[in-house]
């Protein structure tokens, strides 16, 4: 409808800072209409700000960009109306039935049949018979569906989704993405934070956010080619002597224990592989060359954001 | 959740009436809270009859048996009957019959006694030669409310005494230096002023403090995120808030002058429907800056201690506590800046005095003047982003 180019957010050079502290460090990003965009990145690295911005709740110190064809700058307004966004705090009136806080956001948004809207939602998030119970009274998973179904009501085209899945159980996180895959399907964008390696792994693109700089996106086969990682696994006996012993060791930018095994990674294949060598000789150590996890990837990037703006 | 049942259904949206719509949608919000909300809910009925009840019957600004003593220099008739006839007006109860004048002192500066009565040596003589001798009178100042009344009622009713006592006949002119403050009549009953008075004040408390609230309650409980996400503008917000409360409002002053009326028979003596509509435009210039107060502090807190701040000076200046006429000229403009100033002269004016609109055009226009000021700066004030 607006924009016409198949992209929903489009926006360059977003810059934000609090008290002198910079959050959001000359951010661009795109995202395609009806994509799942993945947003990660450590706590405080400026994904809820991004996230405000986007949807006029903040105001950038520079940067320009659009969000559904409109101006970030210029039409938050218009921006609001077509804009679902879902607080990573529960930001629903507690002292409110389900019911009554479906029909306060039908209302404002000028839905002409707010109960009958209200009513349908109900039965869509699966809700039917706590529709007078109060929303403080519900339980996190049921908290987060009634967020969901209020920012889905009024039709957006766009999701924005902070964190939506903190401290829910996995049953319900599987349902919540199946919803979200469902939504795409129909057109909606989506633009989800999130810490869990395996929501990033469902979403169409992702970007890595740290200390406000933008350190990768892409599908997440790209994000891991483009790490240039390489990662090799040990198995066998005596795992943490071993960590101990490799960590910090030239070309070893990570050692990290995944349950009866050991991801030792490095940029530069040479140094890893020199500084390795002594301990593959070892019998009782298994090594083979493997593929970085996604997760690797996100750990390494972190650890040398810290270095480059610490 | 069912995605593949119920897929999302295309919602009808309009524009027409859009501000009516989301005021609507944000006032049904606030009544649903405020229902809720037992508590205030209580008080709205709970805080006007009990301070009704306590201004009414415990605060009396002119007290009565206020404890006294008297220096009785000369032991006459007449001494004897200014005394008894002090003691029939209610005001003075003489605990202490002293003949020392360091007794006599004593007495005041402990605060044992609140008033003192010297009829000095020679008095009975002196007034039947009509000398006009001096009746001194020692009051403890230091309530001078509780102390006016009585001084107040001391010369006249002194003279009625004297009147039945002296056996020289009619005195030409009056016998004592004491003047009778003619205008004061011992028998006025404090509740007719108070319970007026007191309708603009609870109304300033109670609607201040519910608006004050609203808007720092949202971004305490974190439902101001998501209501900035919405497409809701200022004005909208506002109205959302202020209107259910002005409800509130018409209930709590439908009660207070009706338990005046029905409880301490102050009368009504002008147009009932002035003034409700005047009452009316008083609680929303108090909900406006209630609602301007949230817009500018930060949290609940402060929005309390704010309120304070503007209801100290509201009792104080207004003409509530202390006679507005004997003010200062700056206090006086200070005064004239707050809604209660202008609403008590209305208040009174329509119970006491059957005023017309006629009479209150000035006050009328102040308030609304006042409203439209408070409602401006809210708009402005209010923060639609979280920057």
């Amino acid at each position: 409808m607006n924009g016409g180019n198949g992209i929903a957010i489009d926006v360059k050079g977003l810059t934000k800072s609090f008290g002198g502290r910079e959050v959001v460090h000359d951010l661009s990003m795109q995202v395609k209409r009806g994509s799942i965009y993945g947003f990660l990145g450590p706590n405080g690295s400026g994904k809820t700000t991004t996230i405000r911005i986007l949807c006029g709740l903040l105001t950038p110190d520079s940067g320009e960009g659009t969000c559904l064809g409109y101006d970030i700058l210029r039409d938050a307004e218009k921006i609001k109306r077509q804009v679902g966004y879902m607080t990573q705090r529960f930001s629903l009136y507690q002292d409110l039935s389900v019911r009554e806080n479906l029909e306060f956001v039908a209302r404002l948004y000028g839905l002409v049949d707010a109960r009958g809207a209200a009513r349908e939602m109900i039965k869509r998030i699966g809700l039917s018979g706590r529709e007078e119970q109060l929303a403080g009274e519900l339980s996190g998973g049921w908290k987060q569906r009634l967020a969901l179904g209020a920012c889905t009501l009024p039709n957006p085209q766009l999701l924005l989704l902070d964190e939506p899945t903190a401290g829910v159980d996995p049953k319900a996180r599987r349902d919540f993405w199946n919803e979200i895959h469902a939504l795409a399907a129909e057109g909606l964008t989506v633009l989800v934070s999130t810490h869990y390696m395996d929501e990033a792994e469902r979403c169409h693109e992702i970007a890595y956010i740290a200390y406000g700089h933008l350190l990768a996106h892409g599908t997440v086969e790209e994000v891991i080619a483009k790490s240039a990682l390489t990662t090799y696994t040990v198995t066998g006996e005596g795992l943490n002597a071993l960590a101990a012993e490799l960590t910090g060791k030239p070309g070893i930018d990570m050692v990290a224990p995944f349950g009866t095994s050991l991801h030792v990674s490095g940029r530069e294949v040479a140094a890893l592989e020199a500084s390795i060598a002594p301990w593959r000789e070892r019998s009782d150590l298994h090594w083979h060359k493997s593929s970085p996890s996604l997760e690797d990837v996100f750990i390494e990037l972190m650890g040398r954001s810290k270095d480059n703006f610490q | 959740m069912s995605a593949v049942d119920h897929p999302a259904p295309r919602h009808e949206t309009r524009e027409r009436f859009g501000f009516l719509r989301r005021s609507y949608a944000m006032l049904i919000k606030e009544f649903i809270q405020l229902k809720r909300d037992r508590v205030s809910f209580a008080m709205i009925v709970m805080l006007p009859v009990m301070q009704l009840m306590l201004f009414g019957y415990a605060i009396n600004t002119t007290p009565h048996h206020l404890p006294s003593a008297v220096l009785l220099q000369e032991d006459s008739d007449l001494a004897r009957s200014i005394l008894k006839a002090l003691e029939n007006t209610a005001y003075f109860r003489f605990l202490y019959e002293v003949h020392d004048v360091d007794d006599f002192d004593n007495l005041l500066k402990s605060g044992k006694v609140l008033f003192g009565v010297e009829i000095p040596r020679g008095f009975e003589r002196a007034v039947r030669r009509g000398d006009r001798p001096a009746l001194l009178v020692a009051a403890d100042a230091t309530d001078p409310v509780a102390a006016s009344a009585a001084i107040g009622s001391l010369g006249m009713v002194v003279q009625t005494a004297l009147k039945h006592d002296l056996y020289i006949g009619d005195p030409p002119e009056m016998p004592f230096e004491i003047r009778a403050h003619a205008r004061y009549n011992p028998a006025a009953s404090s509740s007719l002023n108070i319970v007026p008075g007191l309708v603009g004040t609870i109304l300033t408390m109670t609607m201040l403090i519910f608006t004050a609230l609203s808007v720092t309650r949202e971004v305490e409980r974190g439902t101001m995120e998501s209501l900035l996400s919405m497409p809701i503008k200022p004005v909208e917000v506002m109205f959302g808030k202020i209107v259910p409360y002005v409800l509130v409002g018409f209930v709590q002053a439908f009660l207070i002058i009706g338990i005046g009326v029905g409880l301490f028979g102050v009368p009504v003596l002008g147009n009932l429907f002035l003034l409700a509509l005047l009452s009316t435009l008083f609680i929303t210039t108090n909900l406006s800056i209630g609602y301007t107060i949230s817009t500018v502090v930060q949290n609940q807190l402060q929005a309390m201690q704010m309120s304070m701040m503007f209801f100290l000076p509201s009792i104080l200046l207004s003409g509530f506590m202390f006679p507005f006429a004997g003010m200062p000229t700056w206090a006086q403009y200070v005064g004239e800046c707050l809604p209660l100033t202008h609403y008590l002269r209305i208040v009174r004016a329509i119970m006491l005095k059957g005023a017309t609109m006629q009479n209150l055009r000035f006050d009328t226009l102040a308030l609304a003047a006042l409203m439209l000021l408070a409602m401006t700066i809210a708009v402005t004030r209010f923060r639609r982003t979280l920057d």
